[in-house]
């Protein structure tokens, strides 16, 4: 397993509790969707793979070793975080500059720099704005900045605040190729987000975090069956799944293609 | 009302127009959702609307463009408060810096323009209940989440009672809840008049209660007409905008027969829910002949 974290908890200096004895184990090459409302703890607990912030008491695993004896450096090879705020990690003067701060700071070779610079501008449609500085693009532009950054470091866990925030329809078609293409690379990856269609049809597995705790951990489809109670994840299930049941179907379809199937099965069998 | 008069607008560094020949009119009251591409010019025309581009930008400007009387071009963004609410993307921007409490902060505005005390803290109590922030009244927006402070941005500006509203994203990182919020109090600022101007990449919510949906494509209005209409248009997605999966689903089973040709394409699940149930019913009707 790539994250073990056992009984985490996470006290605030003003005594809230934002994760009150998490506990999670996520396999290598997973793909983990992390749902729940609003000041649930979800972008508390991503912090703490990172290092940026540490147990009130409880333990965080990442590649076997105790985080607590890792310093941020060190967890920065294991794991990359991109944030929900892309203004918080961007601070050169060029996009390219940008993407290649973290392989610098890493201590990759040149070539193999180069190489992951280059890469993470294409997979992220960003080649044609190298020289830009970030500043000057737009929202949905920092956010795909930011995602190539921690892209060009080449961890083996990739950790996403709100990915497909402020993105366009051009921009979430990329992220989802690129996560298929990270997945077939056998990496890890871990998504918290409030879009339920992006999280059903990009995900395995959905961890349900609310008022500080696992409240629900499982595959995606049971999720989207009802196994969960509504109101304690906050969300609202996909389109499509809404639809299936709308018609009466009994179980949860995912996708366009999934309903349409399902659809011709049900004319046909009116034969 | 909100009018634009063939109006264009080149940033200083800007190669080409970030907005060309724009040319529309918001009646008082109506909601308005802005839709297109990354780069489209969303960011720029809602800077022009609430005052701050060019004013503290620069660019150069050709046409015209006003909210009521006031021409915006002589009117910076210092002068439409109270008048036009803006609510960015990145509610972290929007913090005043100087006030540490959830209540505080949504006070700040009115506090600014000497708003009498007792009515402040009516107004602010009102907001808070509102959109559900009461329970966090004491809270530091520096402690809450990337959600609670959308909520809280948002707040601050409704607390102002605007003539408009400008609102960028606001539901991006809110759970249903939040989002179920939002949209509750986009329908009482209806009632009250208020113009709202909502930019937005997720369709599903904007598509039952906006009044009008207005496409930009590179600074250029493409569309503009009722969510039925462009939300439906095939060229939705080359827009830049993610077609709803009731429509993708609708369209693409028109190509099987388990969609009526001649049914409007979806924008709800209550018109897809209708749409398929007919189409199913019409199979097994035939399958019975």
């Amino acid at each position: 397993m790539v994250l073990h974290i056992d009984s985490l908890v996470h006290r605030y200096p003003n005594g809230m509790t934002a994760l009150a004895g998490v506990s999670l184990t996520v396999k290598a090459g997973e793909r983990v969707a992390v749902v729940g409302p609003n000041g649930a703890g979800k972008s508390t607990l991503a912090r703490h793979l990172i290092g940026i912030a540490r147990p009130t008491s409880g333990r965080v695993e990442v590649n076997g070793r105790d985080a607590a004896g890792l310093g941020i450096a060190d967890l920065a090879r294991s794991v990359g975080f991109v944030f929900q705020n892309p203004d918080a990690q961007l601070h050169a003067a060029t996009v390219a500059k940008e993407v290649g701060f973290g392989p610098r700071n890493l201590g990759f070779p040149a070539d193999r720099r180069t190489a992951l610079t280059e890469w993470a501008l294409r997979v992220t449609g960003l080649t044609g704005e190298a020289d830009s500085h970030p500043r000057h693009l737009s929202f949905g532009g920092r956010k795909r900045v930011a995602l190539a950054s921690v892209l060009a470091m080449d961890t083996p866990i990739i950790v996403l605040d709100e990915p497909t925030t402020g993105q366009d329809h051009r921009s979430v078609t990329l992220l989802e190729e690129l996560l298929r293409g990270l997945h077939s690379q056998g990496k890890t990856i871990i998504a918290i987000t409030h879009d339920t269609d992006f999280c059903a049809e990009n995900f395995d597995r959905v961890v349900v975090l609310a008022e500080g705790r696992v409240q629900w951990d499982g595959p995606v489809e049971h999720w989207l069956e009802g196994a969960v109670d509504p109101p304690v994840s906050a969300f609202e299930q996909p389109q499509i799944t809404r639809l299936g049941q709308r018609l009466g179907w009994p179980t949860p379809v995912v996708t366009v293609d999934g309903f349409l199937d399902r659809l011709t099965d049900h004319a046909s069998s009116a034969d | 009302m909100i009018e634009f008069r063939d109006f264009s607008l080149t940033y200083p560094t800007g190669s080409r127009p970030a907005l060309q020949k724009i040319d529309f009119i918001v009646p008082r009251g109506q909601i308005c959702a802005v839709v297109g591409a990354d780069g489209a010019g969303k960011s720029t025309l809602a800077g022009v609307i609430s005052g701050v581009v060019p004013h503290m930008t620069g660019g150069e400007t050709t046409g015209w463009a006003r909210i009521g009387s006031r021409m915006l071009a002589e009117t910076p963004a210092s002068e439409l408060v109270g008048e036009v609410a803006l609510v960015m993307q990145n509610p972290f921007n929007q913090l005043s810096g100087a006030r540490f409490s959830l209540r505080e902060e949504i006070a700040f505005g009115l506090e600014n323009l000497g708003v009498d005390r007792a009515e402040m803290v009516r107004r602010v109590e009102q907001v808070m209940a509102d959109l559900r922030l009461t329970a966090l009244a004491d809270l530091s927006p520096y402690e809450m989440s990337g959600g609670q402070q959308q909520l809280l941005a948002i707040g601050s500006a409704l607390v102002m009672r605007p003539a408009v509203m400008v609102l960028d994203e606001p539901t991006s990182q809110l759970d249903a809840v939040g989002a179920g919020v939002v949209f509750d109090a986009l329908e009482t600022l209806r009632t009250q008049g208020v113009t709202v101007i909502l930019f937005e990449h997720r369709m599903e919510r904007p598509a039952r209660c906006v009044d009008r949906v207005l496409v930009l494509d590179e600074g250029r209005i493409a569309a503009d007409g009722q969510p039925d209409d462009v939300l439906t248009d095939p060229r939705l997605a080359d827009w830049g905008v993610a077609p709803l999966r009731y429509t993708t689903a609708a369209r693409q089973a028109v190509e099987r027969g388990l969609w009526e040709a001649d049914r409007p394409l979806p924008v709800t699940l209550e018109a897809a829910a209708e749409g398929f149930d007919a189409a199913l019913k019409g199979a097994r009707t035939a399958g019975g002949l």
